[in-house]
């Protein structure tokens, strides 16, 4: 384990910068006032959260039995079921897979679990340059630092500072502010890689057990590109996230209006089965897992869907900025 | 009826005067207030740090000046749910069961005991802005929670302080944020803390009241250092000293 964190004193470096803990606060706020006029549109909202609570509950209860269910059918789909126990396990058949397919190019979207993993370090030790897609993750992987925020991972930094680094990075003009534009620069360096890359990876917000499908709800469309341009798809999950085909619904329902107060993400993709010509590969990760379901009193956390509304509403959060906390689930996540 | 007046420490120490108002009005409405003077603390402070066995003998102390009396009377929405909720370093004893089942924070014994709804000796003529603490809140229902959109909104101090005559009330953005306080958290996270509280104190004044008004002199505490370290000069106050008749 690393170091004991100092949270208070990262915090208080934090708030020595007006500009971003301002900009940040009134952000997530934003976020969570979206989040609230969207519950309000929707009449059975806090039976739906207690409906997906229990639904959490029964699929944890069973997770052994679902998790089976999905290898079995997820195999007879055509898809090869890994199962990892831990970090170093998931990242190895990572690097295998890669190894196996002869490319040293990951493009990917964006994923907590190989960042809980560090599995970009990982495999850039071992040749593999791994290109970040979504813009968020980018910006902080060309920064060199880790998301500061489950949904949102450069939410902290303002357009100056993106056009700065992009400056330094990609050599466009630091002057230039614009989103827009930004956005523009992010991808003109991005998509050539989807086209090289014979890898492309994607994490998932849900594993529905009876189809033996994934399920990845992304606002960008850059898990759909890295699952469907390359060869090979590579889908990394954690073991809680699976659930039944019928909750479906009732998941999708809550994920995004809690999440940014959307009614639903832009993409929402379901992939039960390889491409014609193209491999698809789905790691189930344990890496504590199954410990924290056999805790009494913390078991409850494996439930979270990570909408991250918890820190868009912490006032905690919102003036400290989840880098403070050093912790890849930063804040009050899964907490309550 | 017989009540005990719990004053919480800080009150003792730092603002006497809301613990006489306290006496005063429960002493207005009839009640035949016992003052036991070998009360200390209720403990929050050390289990609120995770100090459970350092909470012990403070909480049974509690337990022992208090188990006897069937209605105990605090004006502090922490200090209540402490007790009511948190009570978890005492070993368990009758005392301590009755002091858990029978402590109500001033607002609850006014509200939903007494039942009490003119305080026709009060008039307070100002614009107020009450700041509702999150023990309060989330801890003892004492009003609504803004993000569950569907639920009634409520609150029992308002509903209180409307029973007084003149006052106004001013609305502020994000009203039940967290003032900062958190106890032993303004120690632990002083800089967060005290952005916490700078921003509550900037959304109240933007609705520009006369004063700040809370049923927990805690929240006030931390938003009055605040204000002093910006020179702001606006008053602050009990909710107990409002109902009782203060003037500004």
């Amino acid at each position: 384990m690393s170091s004991p964190v100092d949270q208070a004193k990262n915090a208080e470096k934090f708030l020595a910068d007006t500009v971003h803990e301002e900009r940040l606060d009134k952000l997530l706020w934003g976020m969570r006032m979206r989040r609230d006029a969207a519950a309000r549109q929707v009449p059975e909202w806090e039976e739906l959260r207690t409906l997906a609570s229990e639904i959490k509950e029964h699929t944890l209860s069973n997770l052994s039995d679902y998790l089976i269910q999905f290898e079995a059918r997820a195999t007879a789909n055509g898809v090869i079921v890994h199962w990892a126990r831990d970090a170093h396990e998931h990242n190895q058949i990572v690097y295998d897979l890669l190894a196996e397919q002869g490319t040293n190019l990951l493009v990917k979207s964006k994923s907590m679990l190989t960042e809980e993993c560090e599995m970009r370090p990982f495999l850039e030790r071992r040749g593999i340059r791994v290109t970040e897609t979504d813009l968020g993750e980018r910006i902080q992987q060309l920064d060199d630092q880790p998301p500061g925020h489950i949904i949102g991972p450069a939410i902290h930094k303002t357009n100056k500072d993106v056009a700065v680094l992009f400056s330094q990075k990609y050599g466009s003009d630091p002057n230039h502010e614009d989103t827009a534009y930004l956005a523009g620069v992010m991808r003109e360096n991005t998509r050539p890689d989807f086209l090289k890359a014979r890898a492309g990876m994607t994490g998932a917000n849900f594993v529905v057990a009876e189809p033996g499908a994934i399920v990845v709800a992304t606002n960008e469309g850059n898990a759909d590109l890295s699952a469907n341009t390359p060869p090979l798809h590579i889908c990394s999950v954690g073991i809680e996230k699976i659930i039944t085909t019928a909750s479906l619904a009732v998941f999708i329902r809550l994920l995004a209006r809690s999440a940014t107060g959307d009614t639903i993400t832009q993409y929402t993709s379901m992939f039960r089965g390889p491409r014609k010509g193209a491999a698809m590969h789905v790691i189930l990760v344990d890496n504590g897992r199954s410990t924290r379901l056999g805790m009494k009193r913390f078991w409850h956390s494996l439930k979270c869907i990570r909408c991250a509304a918890c820190m868009n509403t912490c006032p905690v959060y919102r003036r400290s900025g989840g880098l403070s906390y050093g912790s890849t689930y930063m804040g009050q996540s899964a907490s309550s | 009826m017989q009540v005990a007046l719990m004053v919480p420490c800080y009150i003792d120490m730092f603002y006497p005067h809301v613990g006489i108002a306290t006496l005063e009005l429960l002493e207005r409405l009839g009640a035949n207030v016992i003052y036991p003077k070998e009360q200390t603390c209720c403990g929050q402070p050390m289990a609120n740090s995770g100090c459970s066995e350092e909470a012990r003998a403070t909480e049974e102390h509690c337990a022992r000046v208090f188990g006897s009396f069937d209605c105990v009377v605090t004006p502090s929405g922490s200090c209540t749910h402490h007790i009511r909720n948190k009570f978890t370093a005492a070993a368990d004893s009758p005392e301590k069961q009755n002091l858990v089942r029978n402590t109500y924070d001033l607002v609850e014994f006014l509200h939903d005991v007494l039942r009490i709804r003119e305080f026709p000796w009060a008039t307070f003529e100002h614009k107020v802005a009450l700041h509702t603490s999150c023990s309060a809140i989330r801890g003892l229902n004492m009003a609504s929670m803004s993000e569950r959109v569907h639920d009634p909104v409520f609150s029992k101090p308002k509903a209180l302080l409307s029973g007084v005559s003149g006052i106004e009330f001013v609305e502020f953005e994000r009203v039940d944020e967290c003032c900062g306080f958190g106890g032993t958290f303004a120690v632990t996270e002083e800089a967060v803390s005290a952005e916490m509280g700078y921003d509550k104190l900037a959304f109240m004044q933007k609705a520009s009241p006369d004063c700040i008004v809370s049923s927990d002199m805690s929240c006030l505490m931390h938003l009055q250092g605040c204000a002093r370290r910006q020179r702001q000069d606006i008053p602050f106050f009990h909710l107990a000293e409002v109902l009782n008749g203060v003037s500004l």
